[in-house]
């Protein structure tokens, strides 16, 4: 695997030499008719990091997503992904004429499929609700369904599309830490798309910003987990990342 | 009237449990058959009383006579069951080619191509309208009967399953892609699935228009079945039979649409427990 090239645009240089690329991004452009949503833009995610893309509206996170996730036939440049990928939407998506069980099993080609499933679903807490419709669940249930659906899948690569942002405060909270288990259980590589900057900070390895379809800032977070949203790392982070995202910090003005 | 009236009690045993408890308890069934049942009474006082003349229309009490007299000789179920077999083939080559030319339509650009405007010119055809020509080129055995039940079976059912195709949710289509899902495991777990519940729809429209191509079938030729039974009542004066054939025809039609229904809630239980929340 080669190793990572420092691009133009990245500010801090990642500490590990000898890194294992699970995907490489080279010149991704994208077009929607005349606007142009991913700009020549670049990426590298190493094995087993966390990576969070920040990003307004419209920025082409979701766009940047969707072409990892094979989702994109009409992207343009380099995009390679080695090993498996898995996707967790914003709404979970799940199959609603299929219990959560099959929902798990959907597509899943190994040879016990029912004792996959139900070990993921008891990793997400969710083995009572396996025999349920998925229209009875919560809105955080579903989402632990969803988790449970890409994670039974082992993937190498786990490609989160802002999967929290329907979620209530508490229910957030929760989901959070659930992640980090499975993350630090599985070691898969994530990119979690999110507009939310604490939870990129409490998450990630590395938070990306994106801006007019390229990346525009990058920073590493080295601070151990669990993180307290009142870390002096973050909170300094904080504020350079939300005026990268073009918003004055809360305080001043 | 009272055939109108027959909908009621068939459709609060057969709906969902919470909307028909919700309906017994709020809305008092009972009050619902005061009216249909006076109505019956003011008939039955009118005939007796000779101001409704039988040759217009016979009284209820002669009515339920004949129908269990018709009944005890076996001409009515000899009838139904002419009539109910012809329903049955045609409703089963009706929805065979209905279904297999939306699932064509439905699952590929070149099929909606091929199916769809042929589809679109025959639907708006009169299909009653083609009897005459059916006539002619089957003559008036049981060929045109079920053909007729067939064509008007198969349009509801095709428009409904190709739009419950076309309906399904891309997102899902998406998720399936991710999943690693092939084209054939799509279109089984998540595209035929989905059609499902428009299917549905379709399927109990269809089974409406069945009983009335078979009615407007049988009134045409026919040498037995209901429709028979009713053109023969109408050369010797029978009302009453006219009205037992008739009564026939709705209650073979609710009995069938109440079989749609139990379908519905055995295919569709992943939606019934949403909507009973």
């Amino acid at each position: 695997m080669a190793t990572r090239v420092p691009g133009p645009l990245t500010l801090q240089e990642t500490p590990a030499p000898e890194r294992q690329v699970v995907a490489s991004v080279q010149g991704l452009t994208r077009r929607f008719g005349e606007r142009t949503v991913l700009d020549r833009l670049d990426l590298e995610v190493a094995r087993g990091e966390f990576i969070a893309l920040l990003g307004r509206s419209g920025s082409g996170k979701s766009t940047l997503l969707r072409a990892l996730a094979g989702l994109d036939g009409e992207a343009e440049g380099g995009l390679s992904v080695t090993g498996s990928v898995a996707v967790a939407f914003q709404e979970p998506r799940l199959v609603p004429w299929k219990r959560v069980h099959a929902n798990i099993t959907l597509g899943l080609a190994v040879p016990n499929p029912k004792e996959n499933a139900d070990a993921a679903l008891a990793e997400v807490g969710l083995s009572e609700r396996a025999g349920a419709w998925p229209l009875t669940l919560s809105g955080g249930e579903a989402q632990r369904a969803s988790l449970a659906r890409a994670l039974v899948r082992e993937p190498d690569l786990l490609l989160l599309d802002e999967p929290f942002s329907a979620l209530d405060a508490l229910t957030r909270i929760t989901i959070h830490q659930l992640v980090l288990q499975l993350w630090s259980a599985h070691r898969p590589s994530v990119l979690l798309v999110t507009h939310d900057v604490d939870e990129a900070l409490l998450l990630a390895d590395r938070v990306l910003v994106l801006d007019a379809g390229r990346i525009a800032h990058e920073s590493v977070i080295s601070a151990e987990r669990p993180r307290h949203r009142d870390h002096p790392d973050l909170t300094s982070l904080r504020t350079t990342l939300l005026s990268a995202l073009g918003v004055s910090p809360e305080g001043t003005s | 009237m009272a055939v109108l009236e027959l909908e009621t009690p068939v459709q609060a045993e057969t709906r969902p449990a919470p909307r028909a408890q919700r309906r017994r308890l709020g809305g008092k069934a009972w009050q619902r058959w005061i009216s249909p049942l006076a109505l019956v009474v003011a008939w039955q006082v009118a005939s007796s009383t000779g101001l409704l003349p039988t040759r217009l229309l016979a009284a209820p009490s002669t009515i339920a006579a004949t129908a269990v007299e018709l009944i005890q000789t076996g001409t009515l179920p000899t009838a139904i069951a002419v009539s109910l077999q012809r329903v049955l083939i045609g409703f089963a080559a009706g929805a065979l080619s209905g279904v297999g030319l939306a699932l064509i339509s439905g699952l590929s650009r070149k099929g909606e191509n091929a199916v769809d405007p042929i589809m679109q010119m025959l639907r708006a055809l009169p299909f009653f309208g083609l009897i005459p020509l059916f006539i002619l080129w089957f003559g008036i055995g049981e060929t045109p009967k079920v053909l007729l039940v067939a064509l008007a079976v198969s349009f509801p059912l095709y428009l409904n399953t190709f739009a419950g195709i076309r309906g399904v949710d891309g997102k899902l289509a998406e998720v399936a892609r991710t999943l690693g899902l092939g084209r054939a495991q799509l279109i089984r777990h998540i595209v035929l699935p989905g059609a499902l519940p428009q299917t549905l729809v379709g399927l109990r429209q269809s089974l409406g228009v069945a009983w009335l191509a078979l009615i407007v079938a049988e009134q045409v030729n026919a040498n037995a079945g209901l429709g028979y039974m009713i053109n023969d009542a109408r050369e010797f004066l029978r009302t009453d039979v006219i009205v037992v054939g008739l009564l026939v025809y709705s209650a073979l039609g609710l009995l069938t649409d109440a079989l749609v229904r139990l379908l519905e809630r055995r295919a569709l239980t992943w939606r019934r427990e949403f909507l009973a929340r």
